[in-house]
């Protein structure tokens, strides 16, 4: 798997989330939270979403990790060990 | 045709789950019905065998029209369908307080309600079906305001020069105009007395971090769930705020179903009921809320949920406000309302230490309960908290 197509996985997993809003818009570096009217019960489906997806068990203390989408997918790649 | 919360005046049958001559138990979803806020997954009230549907898919009926009838089991079967009990699936049972009559008549009406029936044409009605139009929303140019087959197919033309979005507003529009009646009735009619407290969360919230070290990605908890038991729990102390308002008196509820407010998405609330609140442990509490919040954003609500609510929780705290001073939800007569966690200096034994704590308030009805009892409330909403262990 490349970075690339983690992204992909992170966008998908968003986009069940937050319905409405078009994935194509969310900037990478800045809060996901601020640009998708996340709550903490999104949050949770996210992380359950994520771990459907990709088999990764996020412990909560690793929750500030997920702020931006690029963050989303740093963290992710050193989790699967991904270049 | 159930009432599904004080706000809602009529409701269109989308679809029959069941066919006639269908045996069903009671519980059963027997129909989906739209409302202004969402569409509701209707439950029957009685076991028995359905002998007639009395509305079509498609039709618009004010709240309290008879759905269709239903030869309950261990009752003999009446020739003369005017004369056996009727049963409109959905309506509750007598002992349920919250969904009587006298609440409907003591509603503003909303603006462009009919009252009664519509008139329209058996061809237009089977169209309007056929392409998803609510009759409801035409305006009739036949005899009498009658809906002609050609209103429907005007309103289709309109429909399909109308880009989609439109149509989501709409529903927002009209979802509006719902919450506008029911909070303007309630401000109108129930004199509120606010309290608030400032509850330390220390215990509560490390006590939630260890559970969830032991819980696997999809049992963990949110806080939330332990405000809603807290709540709940508390509710079993000052149970007169756990009670509806209908006809001038105050009736108790003898269960605990605590309304959550979920924002949805694009705009608008409801607060439909996590069942039994008081008696699920914390786990299966987030498994039902998160089904729930999942079910009520999809739009696909059971009528109990939004008819059981015996009191609401708001919390607030996601958007960052500190303190929230809610509006009762009727003919309920409590609301408790939760901010956000912050730390806060907070004084233990002559220390300033920094604490989590999160400001609870109270909105009561005071022809129901006095400043006192809820003051007792919340401080055994805070007692509980403080013991999340046993929650």
């Amino acid at each position: 798997m490349t970075k690339d197509e983690l992204k992909e996985i992170v966008l998908h997993v968003l986009g069940q989330i937050a319905p409405e809003a078009d994935m194509s818009q969310i900037k990478p570096d800045l809060r996901i939270r601020d640009q998708l009217d996340i709550d903490s019960m999104d949050l949770l489906n996210f992380v359950v979403g994520l771990h459907k997806e990709l088999q990764v068990e996020i412990p909560e203390a690793d929750y500030p990790k997920l702020v931006t989408l690029n963050g989303c997918v740093d963290y992710l790649a050193i989790r699967k060990k991904i270049q | 045709m159930p009432q599904l919360g004080a706000d809602m005046t009529a409701g269109k049958l989308l679809r029959w789950r069941k066919n006639i001559g269908d045996r069903i138990l009671r519980g059963d979803i027997i129909a989906d019905v739209e409302t202004d806020k969402a569409d509701i997954e209707i439950e029957v009230f009685t076991s028995g065998v359905i002998e007639r549907f009395l509305v079509q898919p498609g039709e618009k009926v004010p709240v309290g029209t008879l759905l269709a009838i239903i030869q309950e089991d261990g009752k003999p079967a009446v020739a003369e369908p005017g004369h056996i009990p009727l049963v409109a699936p959905g309506l509750p049972q007598p002992v349920t307080p919250t969904l009587l009559p006298p609440v409907i008549a003591a509603r503003p009406p909303l603006m462009e309600r009919r009252p009664g029936r519509q008139r329209i044409s058996p061809a237009a009605r089977t169209l309007a079906a056929n392409l998803g139009i609510d009759p409801g929303s035409l305006a009739g140019t036949g005899p009498e305001g009658r809906v002609t087959l050609e209103d429907v197919q005007r309103a289709e033309q309109a429909n399909a020069a109308k880009p989609m979005p439109e149509l989501v507003l709409d529903r927002q529009a009209r979802m509006r105009q719902v919450i506008a009646a029911a909070m303007a009735r309630s401000k109108r009619e129930i004199p509120h007395y606010y309290l608030s407290t400032t509850i330390d969360m220390s215990r509560a919230m490390t006590w939630l971090t260890q559970e969830n070290l032991k819980r696997s990605v999809e049992d963990r908890l949110v806080y939330g769930v332990l405000l809603l038991k807290a709540v709940a729990l508390a509710l079993h102390e000052v149970p007169e705020l756990n009670s509806v308002w209908i006809d001038g008196k105050a009736t108790q509820n003898s269960d605990v179903h605590v309304g959550v407010a979920v924002s949805l998405r694009g705009g608008g609330l409801v607060a439909p009921a996590l069942h039994h609140t008081d008696r699920l442990s914390p786990g299966e509490l987030m498994k039902n809320f998160r089904d729930l919040i999942q079910r009520a954003r999809a739009g696909s609500l059971r009528s109990s949920e939004l008819s059981d609510p015996t009191v609401t929780v708001t919390s607030l705290g996601e958007q960052g406000v500190e303190t929230v001073f809610g509006i009762i939800y009727p003919p309920q007569v409590a609301l408790v309302g939760f901010g956000r966690v912050v730390e806060r200096p907070w004084s233990v034994a002559g220390q300033i230490v920094s604490r989590p704590v999160i400001v609870a308030t109270l909105s009561a009805d005071h022809r129901v309960s006095d400043g006192h009892r809820g003051g007792l409330f919340l401080a055994a909403v805070d007692r509980k908290l403080q013991e999340p262990e046993s929650l």
